[in-house]
């Protein structure tokens, strides 16, 4: 075949892939939306659920995936921090570095499913923090810190080297270095990634099936101690249990509506974020 | 001075102890995965485990052979890799190659919310729309099926084959290409037999991490395969459904007395599960490395 007609056909294939992907996105999104619009409203947002969860709203849902992201987050941004700046600034081409950073490769990909097996032993189990708020949070931040790493490291690096040694060449000590000079500039990048995890957390179901998560809860959790209703679950119960999943279909729709939603929101924050920083940093 | 320096020394050290947690929950899993999944073995054989190819936990004795789990759990994968990879090196070789940098810049958004979209959600989408569509297309009872699971599971490792992929092909040096232009070649033609098999190990990286991110998801294969724990078919089998190692953890763990057989049982499915991602990860690892590529999404 003629070179020039091979091309045409080729790259009309790769179009044609790159519009199944996106066409694949955008009918997932318009669909749940579609779906789900008509039962959003505030008292969806704000109520109870009644009625062995047929009527009423996600309220506790709502406000357990909110404890969850308030706790895991407190506990892997300082962690995740703090590791990526030994990492980008500290850590030198040694064993030691290269274990560590074998460690965080390897958490990033390890299923979800195995956080939720080691929560459950670790801290439900052998710390005796029972299904709990606390022990589903501290599952997730353990699965979250590699995101949160990564996304610091890569801020990190792209603060230039001689603003660094312009600092210490001043006679600044190393770690009045970074965080006076090194740790504002990359702080919009660590913004944004951390912006990223917390749709993760917000979304991941499996590490907290087993680790506290309650099928049906009409009230707010009492203490960190206690079991609680989280989004990502409320809607895998609604959808695969009970006798009848389609007596509950519009409040399923809404729960899937309200999770993508809360994705959205977060990505676009974090690009408008990126974009707004890439501007400062190209004038 | 010296106070000055201690105190250095001393938030250095601070650091590498945070670093270092990461190394401390690697280990933790490990140790605690394995001393429950190991504690199964007090009552059933190790061997009954590996190659047993039923899979009754109601039945007395009850029987953990994890090969219906595993198989369901490679037939799932190979299916959503035979999707996803030319899905989505296509797409990357359409962002680095031919998309202008406006076009790409509204493209990556929508790869980043194919990302960040909940599994559960996919699934939720999966449930209501895909499983009735192959039930109807297919003329089969059920449209729970592997095929299914596979779909969707494509469309969640996109992204990860999708960044890597395009990082890979970015890499390649401009002389190489603009050496094959100048000789005359198509831009496909350099795209085909210049790009692509220097970007070749990259891709192996991105292709291998798409692997490990299909075997280890949960919710949505939980929600659309059906979960029969049988061995099944090939190629057959994708019509059928299927019961992958997540999808059992997920769906049993739940109802188990604690300290059970059982209960052991599904903490060595978590071991296998995660000695498998954990090669997978070892292996993506060293090509990433070796190439200087990034971490992905």
């Amino acid at each position: 075949m003629d070179p020039r007609t091979t091309e045409k056909l080729a790259f009309c294939f790769l179009r044609a892939c790159i519009w199944i992907v996106v066409a694949f996105v955008a009918i997932l999104i318009l669909y749940i939306v579609i779906q789900g619009y008509s039962i959003m409203s505030w008292e969806f947002l704000t109520e109870m659920p009644r009625n062995r969860m047929t009527e009423g709203g996600i309220y506790p849902a709502l406000m357990g995936t909110a404890y969850l992201v308030g706790i895991s987050m407190a506990v892997a941004i300082p962690l995740g921090v703090l590791s990526a700046i030994y990492l980008n600034e500290y850590a030198k081409e040694s064993r030691s570095t290269w274990i560590i950073e074998m460690a965080i490769n390897n958490l990033a990909g390890t299923p979800s499913v195995v956080f939720g097996l080691f929560g459950l032993a670790l801290f439900v189990k052998y710390l005796a923090f029972k299904p709990s708020i606390i022990s589903a949070s501290l599952t997730l931040s353990l699965l979250i810190l590699p995101v949160v790493i990564r996304a610091s490291k890569e801020a990190l690096i792209t603060v230039p080297q001689e603003h660094r040694e312009a600092s210490l060449a001043l006679g600044v000590t190393k770690w009045k270095t970074i965080s006076s000079i090194v740790l504002p500039e990359a702080l919009p990048g660590i913004v944004t990634g951390i912006i990223l995890s917390i749709g993760r957390v917000a979304g991941e179901t499996a590490p907290i099936m087993f680790t506290g998560a309650a099928f049906f809860l009409p009230r707010l959790p009492e203490s960190v101690f206690s079991q609680f209703m989280a989004l990502p679950y409320h809607l895998f119960i609604l959808a695969t249990s009970g006798l009848n999943p389609m007596e509950t279909r519009p409040i399923q729709y809404g729960t899937a509506l309200v999770l993508l939603i809360l994705v959205l929101l977060i990505n676009s924050i974090a690009i408008i974020i990126r974009k707004h920083y890439r501007k400062k940093l190209h004038r | 001075m010296f106070h000055r320096r201690l105190k250095e020394k001393g938030i250095e050290i601070g650091l590498f102890l945070a670093a270092a947690t990461t190394v401390v929950v690697l280990l933790f899993i490990c140790i605690f995965l394995f001393r429950d999944g190991y504690l199964l073995f007090e009552t059933s054989s190790f061997t009954g485990f590996i190659t047993g190819s039923s899979w009754y936990t109601a039945s007395t004795p009850p029987r953990f052979g994890i090969l219906p789990l595993l198989f369901g759990s490679f037939l799932v994968t190979a299916g959503a890799i035979a999707i996803a990879v030319p899905l989505g090196l296509a797409a990357a070789i359409y962002i680095s190659e031919l998309a202008s940098p406006k076009i790409a810049d509204l493209l990556k958004p929508f790869i980043e919310i194919l990302a960040g979209i909940p599994s559960v959600v996919y699934g939720f989408f999966g449930l209501v729309v895909l499983v009735p569509l192959i039930k109807d297309i297919f003329d089969i009872p059920t449209g729970q099926t592997a095929l299914t699971g596979s779909i969707m599971l494509a469309m969640m490792a996109l992204p990860t084959i999708i960044s890597i992929s395009e990082d890979a092909i970015n890499a390649v040096p401009l002389a190489l290409k603009e050496g094959s232009l100048a000789l005359g070649s198509t831009q496909w033609q350099t795209i085909y037999k210049v790009t692509l098999p220097a970007a070749l190990s990259g891709i192996s990286a991105a292709v291998i991490l798409g692997v490990g991110r299909a075997i280890g998801e949960t919710m949505t294969v939980l929600m659309v395969t059906g979960n029969m724990a049988i061995i099944p078919g090939f190629p057959e089998g994708f019509l059928d459904p299927v019961r992958t190692m997540t999808a059992t953890i997920a769906l049993e763990m739940g109802e188990v007395p604690k300290g059970s057989p059982h209960f052991h049982a599904l903490f060595a499915v978590g071991s296998v599960l995660f000695i498998t991602t954990f090669i997978i990860n070892m292996v993506a690892d060293r090509i990433k490395r070796k190439y200087k590529l990034k971490e992905g999404l």
